[in-house]
């Protein structure tokens, strides 16, 4: 039982993780319209940026703030150079461009700042806290302790940020209806500038947290690959949503690694190892049959 | 002037409604038929079989599957290359455990097998679409090359799921030289890509892209939007399926399941936005063009890099690569969204009056 509870809570917090990444998805949709597969892409470059500038020789916060205004000029650019090309597309094409984005991003940070895999150091170490494996005999680590609270500070800085600043309730108003914004004199092109600066920005704090446990390297890009199941569950314009829905699917799929394979074992002989890379999406899309639109998301209603 | 339907007159139902109703086009194609049957076989050298035109005609055929679920029916995948696995692993099992099924029916079957998968993982679209139905296609991407990797029996018990193809052998002929393979590759493509061309327009054609264009309205006029929507699902994995046989057994010859990776996917998508959402040609011309790129940048880069003294690595090219293949995607889908094929329709708008424009 406590094996159990061990493993739960391990995944629960590495579903955290995930969900710092989903976050990213969640801002640019829901203030654009646009499903960010770039997000993932956007992770590795932050991270990466975070490590060239130290091996520069800029100290750790000098880095972080760089790393900052280049992910924001990156995604002043994006908008610039793509998106602003793109209003009026289907939001599939809009999709595309952004795996196309992937790419482009996937081939040019390496280019920048070498493609080696590197340590990046923000001074908390991945070790079990002493104090709950002596009293409990519990393993969890410190550092994934720290990801949930970045996250919940992230989380509730956003949640603030749209809920009282100015801009954020224009980028509200923009994500209910672009037209209805610009006609009020919201400046809608300032406005998806600033989103995907703010977006640039969590991929930064994301970067850096996925950078720091497993290393800056190409890997960081699939971090994507394992926000979008968590996307479809908690629902693609809910914030809260991203969180739980990283809860679960970080809790369900660590459990399912664990339990699951020696069933499969005893049934069809074998190894069954490593269903982690597809439980997820099996699990959100049995969810979507029931709720297409996540536990979080907006009801959509089709008209003709 | 080259280019004119001026006075053809068509005087039956059959003339009418046949597949090139223009007479140019049917030269042409005659001509590029006789070209790919004829004069290439005579012309090319092996390394042009085996690694430049089988694996275009096998990625067209797969890009033109795509094509028919993405570009007609407008349900967008990323699982492609998972179908195309499926389509490999299940030929290698009926050549192994049917005795003396020949291999055509095997191809044929493998078709059929993948088209059941594909249907399968096409049920949610009947509840979701757009990203959501692209995120559960990355479901089967993932879940299917897992499944040929982790059970022994798919691949007949060999270590980390490689198999490798038994001989393709019809009618006592054994197909082994490239040149041979390529004639085969190009017949079943040819048929395959004839059917694809007649299918879009027929009433199924039409209801697909009724559906691409908005549901809700097609619902309404009375598609029955289940069955349109899991035949393109269907249909298109069955392109994917008899590609993805092909792919193993005239073109690698040994395939694992994780080189059908996402990133494969990713190429076969890349293919028709680049040669042309919805459009036959487009396929063929997205297939060239990507397969044709890395190889025109291995060669030009170093070449460049030399010209310009600087520093140069193997590393290097493929960032280049990746990076171009992102620019190019952006690109098309901002300046020329119906790809290369609509330039090609450019083309034939402008020869109709060239070279008498007045």
């Amino acid at each position: 039982m406590q094996f159990f509870f061990e493993v739960l809570i391990g995944g629960l917090l590495s579903g955290i993780m995930y969900s710092l990444v989903a976050l990213g998805f969640v801002l640019i949709y829901k203030a654009s319209g646009v499903f960010n597969f770039a997000q993932g892409a956007m992770v590795y470059l932050a991270a990466l940026s975070v490590v060239g500038c130290m091996e520069k020789g800029a100290p750790l916060w000098l880095a972080i703030i760089l790393a900052f205004v280049i992910m924001t000029l990156f995604g002043i650019a994006t908008e610039k150079f793509v998106l602003r090309k793109l209003v009026n597309q289907p939001p599939i094409a809009l999709f595309m461009a952004t795996i196309g984005l992937a790419f482009f991003i996937e081939g040019l940070a390496p280019m920048i700042f070498g493609n080696d895999p590197r340590a990046l150091e923000i001074g908390i170490v991945d070790e079990p806290i002493e104090a709950i494996l002596d009293s409990a005999g519990m393993v969890i680590s410190k550092f994934d302790l720290l990801a949930a609270g970045v996250a919940a500070i992230l989380v509730t800085t956003l949640a603030l940020f749209f809920q009282y600043t100015r801009i954020g309730r224009a980028l509200r108003a923009v994500a209910d209806d672009h037209q209805a914004a610009l006609s009020i004199g919201i400046p809608l092109q300032h406005i998806w500038a600033i989103v995907w600066g703010v977006a640039g920005f969590v991929a930064l704090v994301a970067g850096m947290m996925w950078g720091a446990r497993n290393g800056v390297q190409f890997a960081l890009t699939f971090t994507a690959m394992k926000a979008l199941p968590v996307l479809i569950l908690g629902g693609f314009t809910s914030v809260p949503g991203a969180i739980v829905g990283g809860l679960i699917i970080g809790a369900s799929e660590k459990l399912a690694e664990i339990y699951i394979p020696p069933v499969m074992q005893s049934m069809f002989g074998g190894n069954f190892g490593g269903i982690e890379g597809w439980f997820p999406y099996i699990l959100a899309l049995l969810f979507l049959l029931v709720r297409p639109e996540g536990l979080f998301g907006e009801k959509h209603i089709d008209r003709v | 002037m080259l280019y004119r339907e001026a006075g053809q007159f068509k005087t039956s139902y059959a003339a009418d409604q046949q597949l090139f109703p223009i007479r140019q086009d049917r030269i042409g194609i005659l001509v590029l038929l006789a070209v790919a049957f004829l004069g290439i076989p005579g012309m090319a050298s092996e390394y042009w079989f085996s690694a430049i035109l089988i694996p275009f005609l096998i990625f067209a055929l797969a890009a033109l599957g795509l094509n028919i679920l993405t570009g007609y029916a407008g349900q967008l995948s990323l699982g492609s290359a998972a179908f195309m696995a499926v389509g490999a692993y299940a030929a290698y099992n009926f050549q192994l455990r049917v005795e003396g099924i020949p291999i055509l029916v095997s191809f044929l079957m493998a078709g059929v097998t993948a088209a059941g998968v594909g249907v399968l993982f096409g049920l949610p679209s009947l509840r979701i679409k757009g990203f959501y139905l692209a995120v559960a296609t990355l479901a089967a991407q993932f879940f299917i090359v897992w499944c040929l990797t982790k059970f022994p029996w798919l691949s007949n018990n060999s270590s980390s799921g490689v198999i490798s193809a038994q001989k393709v052998e019809i009618l006592g002929h054994v197909f082994e030289s490239p040149r041979e393979k390529y004639l085969l590759v190009l017949s079943i493509v040819v048929v395959m890509a004839l059917a694809a061309r007649n299918l879009v327009r027929t009433s199924t054609g039409r209801a697909w892209m009724a559906v691409r264009d908005m549901d809700v309205a097609a619902s309404v006029i009375g598609i029955r939007l289940m069955p349109t929507k899991l035949l393109a699902f269907a249909v298109s994995s069955f392109y994917c399926g008899v590609a993805g046989a092909l792919y193993a057994y005239c073109y690698l010859g040994s395939v694992e399941p994780d080189g059908f990776s996402l990133e494969m996917s990713f190429k076969i998508l890349f293919m028709i936005i680049i040669g042309g959402v919805g459009s036959i040609l487009g396929s063929f011309l997205g297939a060239a063009f990507i397969l044709l790129l890395p190889i025109f940048l291995d060669v030009t880069l170093p070449w460049l890099a030399g010209l310009f003294h600087l520093p140069f690595s193997n590393a290097t090219v493929s960032h280049i690569q990746m990076l171009v293949f992102g620019a190019l995607i952006m690109f098309f889908l901002i300046v020329e969204p119906h790809g290369l094929a609509r330039l090609w329709q450019i083309a034939k708008e402008k020869l109709r009056l060239w070279p008498f424009p007045h």
